[in-house]
This record gives C-alpha cells, sequence and structure tokens, in this order.
C-alpha cells in the first residue's frame, strides 16, 4: 500500500505521522475545551448540578450588566494607556541603551530584570508601596517631605493607573531586547549613507530608523496588546481583598470572569463573558496581522 | 494443556473472590475535606478513636487545597468514585441538596427534635422538615480581639462592654502624625475582612432591625435601623476624629498582628495565627453590646454529611461515623486542636470551657448568635463593600448607598431562589 505511493503523497503521509501527536494534543488540550466553553455559554451550569439550556439568557444577561460595561471599558483603560506607554517607554530606553557601551551589559539585564520576576511577589511588593502611612513607601516619602497623603489604591480615579504602573514596567524588558534587536538588523548603510548627505539625527530616526522598525514595532503592539487585554495577577494580587475594586475602578474582564466561575459558580454566565474576550481577542489580532501582512 | 489452563483460571477465580470476602467484613469508607492543618490533624486523631472503638470500619481521609474543593466533589460523586462523608460549608448545603450530592441523615439515629434540643439553634439551618441533611462538628462565631499592651499604655482598664465605649476607647487607643495621618488605629476596620458580619448579624440588629427576613430571602436592612448601623460603622473612619481608616495597613489582621491597631473584631479561626505571634499580648472580649444591653453575634461553620454514593454497609458505617463526629468527645477534641467551638452547648458550656480566657467570649456569643444563609458569600460581601465605598469615595448618603446595596442583594437572592 504505502510502496504505491509517489514521493509526494509520502511526504505528506510521514508529515501528518509527525504532526499526529501536536494535533491531537491541540485537540483535546485547546480546541475541544473552547468548543466546550461555547457550548456552556448558551447553558446554566452551577458545577454541581445538571446543566440546563439558557438560550440567549446569558448574553442578555451581559449586555444589561452595568458592571460589565464598566469592567469592559476598564479592559480598553489598560489596552489603551498600557500599550502605548509601554511602546515609548522600551522604544526610548532601547534606542539609548542600544547607543550606549559602558555597562551595556549590566543595565540590559536590570531592565530585563522585572520581566523574569514573578507577577505574584511584584504585585504584592507594590501593594505594599502604594499603602498609606506608616507603612507605605511612597506616603512615607511624601509625609517626610509634608505632603499629603496620595491614596493610591483606595481611589476610583488612581487605582488604574497604579495598578497598570507595574504591570508596564514588568513587561518592558522584554520589549527593550525585541527593540534593541530590531535596531541592530538595521542595516549600517542606511546611515553611513545619511552621515555623507550630512542629515541631522531628527531625520535619521524619523525617516530610516522608525519605518525600517515597523515589523517590530508591529509585533511589539499585537504582543503587548494582548498581554493588557488578558490583564488579570497584577490586578487580582494588588486587590485580593476586593477583587477589581474599589467599585470595580480597577476590574478587567478576566478577573469578573474569575469571579463569577470560581466564587459564583456560575460557569454559564462566566462562559458567555469568555466568548466575548475570546471574540474581542480575535477581532484586535485580526486587524493586527492585517497590518503585518500590507507589509 | 487445556486442563491446566482451565484449573488456573478456576484457581484465580477463587481465590479473587475469598479477597472480595475478606474486603467485604471490613468496610471501607472514604472521607473528604479541605486541607487546613489543624483540621486535618484533628480528624486523624477522630479517625484513629473511631477505627479503635469499630475495629470493622476503616475510614480513609483525602483532602484537597480549598480552591479545587468543589469542583473535585463535583466531579467524584456523580461518578461513584470519592467520598462517603464529606465536609461542606453551610452556604453550599442548597447546592448539594439540589445536586444530590448528600442525602439526609437517618432519621432513627439522628431524630430532628433531639437535635433541635441538643445542639447551638443556628444548626437548625440545616433542617429540613423532620430531617436534618447534615451536622457540624464545630462553629465559629466573632468576638473582640484586643492589645493589651496599648491598652495598658492609653491607661484602659478593660475591653469596652458597649458600643458607646467601644468609640470612646478606640479614641484614647488612635494615634497620629504631625500632620494628622493616622499612625495606629483604634480599632480596625473593613467590609472585607469580618465586618460585613458584624454589621449584617450584629449592629443591624442591635440597632432594633431585623436584617432579612423571610428565611434569609428578603433583604430587610434597608430601614432606619439599618441607616443607624451604618451611620454608626462609617462614623468610625469618616466622622470628625476618625478612630479608624479603610485599609490601614493593608489588611486589617496585619494591623492588628503588627501591634498598630488597639482593637478587632475577628473570628475564633484568628486565634491560631495570632497564638502564633512574637511580641502581642492579646485578649478576647465578648462583641459590644448596645447601652440598653442588646447583643448579637455572627456564626458560621462548615458541617459534614452523608454522600448519596454511600450504600448498603458503608451508609451504615459512614452514617456510624457520622454519629462519632458529632459526639461530645469529637467536639472536645475539635476545640482542642483546631480552636473551633463545639456545636452542642453541652460541650461548650462546661464550665471549663465557658469561662475560658480566649474560647470564653466566643462560646458565650454563640448563644446570641445568627447564622446568614447566603446564596453567594463573596458576592454579598461586595455588595456591602461597596456600599462603604460609594459612601467614602463618592460621598453618597447612608440612606442612598444602603438602598443601592439593598436592591442589588435582592436582585441577587431572587435569582439565585427563582430555580
Amino acid at each position: 500500500m504505502y510502496r504505491n505511493l509517489t514521493i509526494r503523497q509520502k511526504q505528506i503521509v510521514w508529515a501528518w505521522a509527525f504532526l499526529a501527536l501536536p494535533v491531537l494534543f491541540y485537540g483535546v488540550i485547546r480546541f475541544y475545551p473552547t468548543g466546550n466553553a461555547i457550548l456552556i455559554s448558551f447553558q446554566n451550569w452551577n458545577l454541581l448540578g445538571d446543566r440546563t439550556w439558557a438560550g440567549l439568557e446569558n448574553y442578555q444577561k451581559l449586555w444589561n450588566d452595568p458592571v460589565f460595561w464598566k469592567v469592559f471599558a476598564n479592559t480598553f483603560l489598560y489596552l489603551l494607556i498600557g500599550t502605548p506607554i509601554s511602546l515609548i517607554l522600551s522604544f526610548v530606553i532601547a534606542y539609548h541603551l542600544d547607543k550606549l557601551r559602558f555597562m551595556h551589559g549590566f543595565l540590559r539585564m536590570l531592565y530585563f530584570l522585572p520581566f523574569m520576576t514573578s507577577a505574584v511577589a511584584m504585585a504584592w511588593v507594590w501593594r505594599w508601596f502604594y499603602q498609606g502611612v506608616p507603612i507605605g513607601l511612597f506616603n512615607n516619602l511624601l509625609a517626610s517631605v509634608g505632603i499629603s497623603q496620595i491614596e493610591f489604591l483606595n481611589s476610583t480615579t488612581n487605582a488604574l493607573p497604579a495598578v497598570l504602573a507595574p504591570a508596564v514596567w514588568a513587561g518592558l524588558g522584554f520589549q527593550v531586547i525585541i527593540f534593541m534587536a530590531g535596531l541592530r538588523a538595521i542595516p549600517t548603510s542606511y546611515y553611513e549613507a545619511a552621515k555623507i548627505d550630512g542629515v541631522g539625527w531628527w531625520t535619521v530616526l524619523t525617516q530610516i530608523t522608525l519605518p525600517l522598525l515597523r515589523p517590530t514595532i508591529v509585533f511589539i503592539v499585537v504582543f503587548s496588546s494582548i498581554g493588557f487585554l488578558r490583564i488579570f495577577d497584577h490586578v487580582f494580587n494588588m486587590t485580593t481583598n476586593n477583587p477589581g475594586g474599589p467599585l470595580n475602578a480597577t476590574k478587567p474582564l478576566v478577573l469578573m470572569i474569575y469571579d463569577t466561575a470560581f466564587n459564583g459558580f456560575d460557569m454559564g454566565y462566566a462562559a458567555a463573558q469568555t466568548v466575548v474576550l475570546f471574540t474581542i481577542l480575535l477581532i484586535v489580532s485580526l486587524i493586527q496581522l492585517r497590518l503585518l501582512r500590507s507589509d | 494443556m487445556k486442563t491446566h489452563l482451565k484449573g488456573f483460571a478456576l484457581a484465580g477465580l477463587t481465590s479473587a473472590a475469598a479477597l472480595f470476602a475478606n474486603a467485604a467484613s471490613a468496610v471501607e469508607i472514604e472521607y473528604w475535606q479541605y486541607f487546613f492543618d489543624a483540621r486535618v490533624e484533628a480528624m486523624e486523631q477522630l479517625i484513629e478513636n473511631f477505627e479503635a472503638a469499630n475495629p470493622d470500619i476503616t475510614v480513609t481521609m483525602t483532602h484537597f487545597p480549598y480552591a479545587d474543593y468543589r469542583t473535585k466533589v463535583a466531579a467524584a460523586i456523580p461518578a461513584g468514585e470519592g467520598p462517603d462523608v464529606v465536609q461542606l460549608f453551610y452556604g453550599w448545603l442548597n447546592d448539594y441538596v439540589e445536586a444530590e450530592l448528600i442525602q439526609p441523615l437517618p432519621a432513627d439515629t439522628f431524630p430532628a427534635a433531639k437535635i433541635d434540643e441538643e445542639f447551638f439553634p443556628m444548626v437548625q439551618a440545616m433542617k429540613d422538615g423532620d430531617a436534618y441533611w447534615a451536622l457540624p462538628t464545630a462553629v465559629r462565631s466573632l468576638a473582640l480581639f484586643y492589645n493589651e499592651r496599648l491598652f495598658e499604655e492609653a491607661g484602659i482598664d478593660g475591653p469596652p462592654a458597649t458600643l458607646d465605649e467601644l468609640m470612646e476607647t478606640a479614641a484614647a487607643l488612635t494615634k497620629t502624625d504631625s500632620a494628622g495621618n493616622i499612625t495606629q488605629v483604634g480599632i480596625t476596620a473593613g467590609m472585607t475582612a469580618q465586618d460585613h458580619h458584624w454589621f449584617r448579624e450584629g449592629l443591624v440588629r442591635q440597632f432594633g432591625g431585623e436584617p432579612y427576613t423571610d428565611d434569609y430571602q428578603t433583604v430587610n436592612y434597608n430601614t432606619e435601623a439599618g441607616i443607624a448601623a451604618l451611620e454608626f460603622y462609617t462614623n468610625m473612619f469618616m466622622g470628625e476624629n476618625p478612630v479608624t481608616a479603610i485599609g490601614f495597613m493593608d489588611e486589617p489582621q496585619a494591623a492588628f498582628k503588627a501591634g498598630r491597631a488597639g482593637m478587632h473584631i475577628d473570628g475564633s479561626f484568628r486565634i491560631g495565627s495570632l497564638d502564633n505571634t512574637r511580641g502581642l499580648k492579646w485578649g478576647v472580649a465578648e462583641l459590644p453590646a448596645t447601652a440598653d444591653g442588646v447583643q448579637s453575634n455572627y456564626s458560621s461553620y462548615w458541617v459534614n454529611a452523608v454522600t448519596t454514593k454511600a450504600e448498603g454497609e458503608k451508609y451504615d458505617a459512614a452514617v456510624k461515623f457520622m454519629e462519632y463526629i458529632t459526639s461530645d468527645e469529637a467536639m472536645q477534641i475539635w476545640l482542642d486542636v483546631v480552636g473551633e467551638l463545639p456545636a452542642k452547648p453541652s460541650v461548650g458550656m462546661t464550665e471549663a470551657n465557658a469561662n475560658d480566657e480566649i474560647f470564653g467570649p466566643f462560646i458565650r456569643g454563640l448563644s446570641y448568635a445568627n447564622t446568614t444563609k447566603f446564596a453567594n458569600e463573596s458576592a454579598q460581601r461586595q455588595l456591602l463593600v461597596e456600599m462603604v465605598e460609594r459612601m467614602q469615595l463618592e460621598g453618597m448618603s447612608a440612606a442612598d448607598s444602603i438602598a443601592i446595596a439593598a436592591q442589588a442583594e435582592q436582585a441577587l437572592l431572587d435569582e439565585y431562589y427563582a430555580d
């Protein structure tokens, strides 16, 4: 049987033989649960009893839930504040670090260190930084120079940026490394040509460096937007007693899903939220992939 | 050759049958609970005692991290695996009954009338008609922890007995820096900890209200009493001279442990961790009463129940085991090892226990305690957290904020009891 196949067909057979394991793995670990989650979103289930059909009930509930819209807005705030800030910061750092020779490796390590640190540990340390006197680092500093206290976490306006700051900081190291790789990949001949023509640094930056960094920038934007849309561990650990608080000011979609599923045991409603998150991620990724392809 | 094989097969079968016969004479039942060091240790002692008294029964205990507990129980029992006797939080009873995971206790061994008489009254939440679904070994209640060193330093003789005294004492214990920032609180506060229980079953009742009616299916704290209770509570940190701050040192129990809080309301389960805190000298008192002497407390508990998986002789063994772990002896062991309070007055109210310096105030609190029947405890707590936040962060009035909380909680209860 196998003997009679053409070389091309044999190649296909072998390819599938090797692919069988990952395909099976993905089928069982990824695609089956995804399909199941979509199914559960049309049902009511409290983990203990039978699943009963609910039709679109969970989605209607979601649409009419003011908390969901608040959370939806928060999720995009994380994305819209977090992505540009981390992009600009990491580019500025990478741009200057690239020109620096003195202690280059050491500095690069310092920037990369937070990326390797556990998010849980980092979130708790920052949570304590943000406390009021007598234990909070920032507020103690303020108090020692006679400035009044700032409520970082116990405030509906300051809490979200306060939670976002360590998340941006944690991701910075990775983005700096990617940017530096991108900078190194730009052929030096362009810069030499620019030098011969005698153009200034601003023109070099905007006409050579940035346009040639486009694939890198798109990659980092895609990567960090997905990260900010899925933000959970920083928020959860910095607000454990009042998850996503105060008054849902910091609650992202993933935290709402977790809360609905594992505190409320309302799996159907949680699955509906998951499907919405999945759709958002899908749309964002498709748009960004399109941008990549137009290259 | 063929006959040989047949012989082998036959021998194999008979020996297998013999093995089964052996297994049948010694019944093995499984017990599940969530993992908490002291609870596991106490249960090990109970199992040892039980097996010594019933040599034909073996009890195997399995424990899980709390986070996985419900999922594992739910998956195992319908599959015919898992526990014969299971531990669950009292608030989950409805869900377990509806999912047919547990069966009622037999009325001949556990007659409802006898249990009504013998156990603290809040256990009656586990009763449906003439049958009890589950019974606790131990219960928990709230009390006022106080820091003896700070009391001495401020020249206060003893813990406050009334709510007015509580405010005075707290004011005397509060310290601020030159800029007016609080550096030591008189009493800790935070609905995220145990204060939401203190508010529901303590303050609201003490101010003359009833937090819920209709067997905890109707919210009833949006009343004058409820508003007065909320104003008393928020006055502690929003008044002219605040004696506490929400989120002070991150968590109430952390502030108390660090010796930066004069008083702290918490459950009996906190005793163990405070005991291990070096340099902290603390005492316990009953929750403060009103000026007229009205007292009220909150209690909660974990119960044990026989699952639907237990049948035949396993069922009989499970019932026997349930009988033992709800006995006076078991309760005393649980108190000594875990520090949780006995569920029967006959054990709790013994001279030694009720007058115990540490357990006493908790045990005495049980006699006037109520148990909230939660539909979703964390969501219901969150509503009270937000009730206070709306006042503190958005400047809403107590009356408006409590109305929003009551409405939201009613919606939650309605949805839960709808099906």
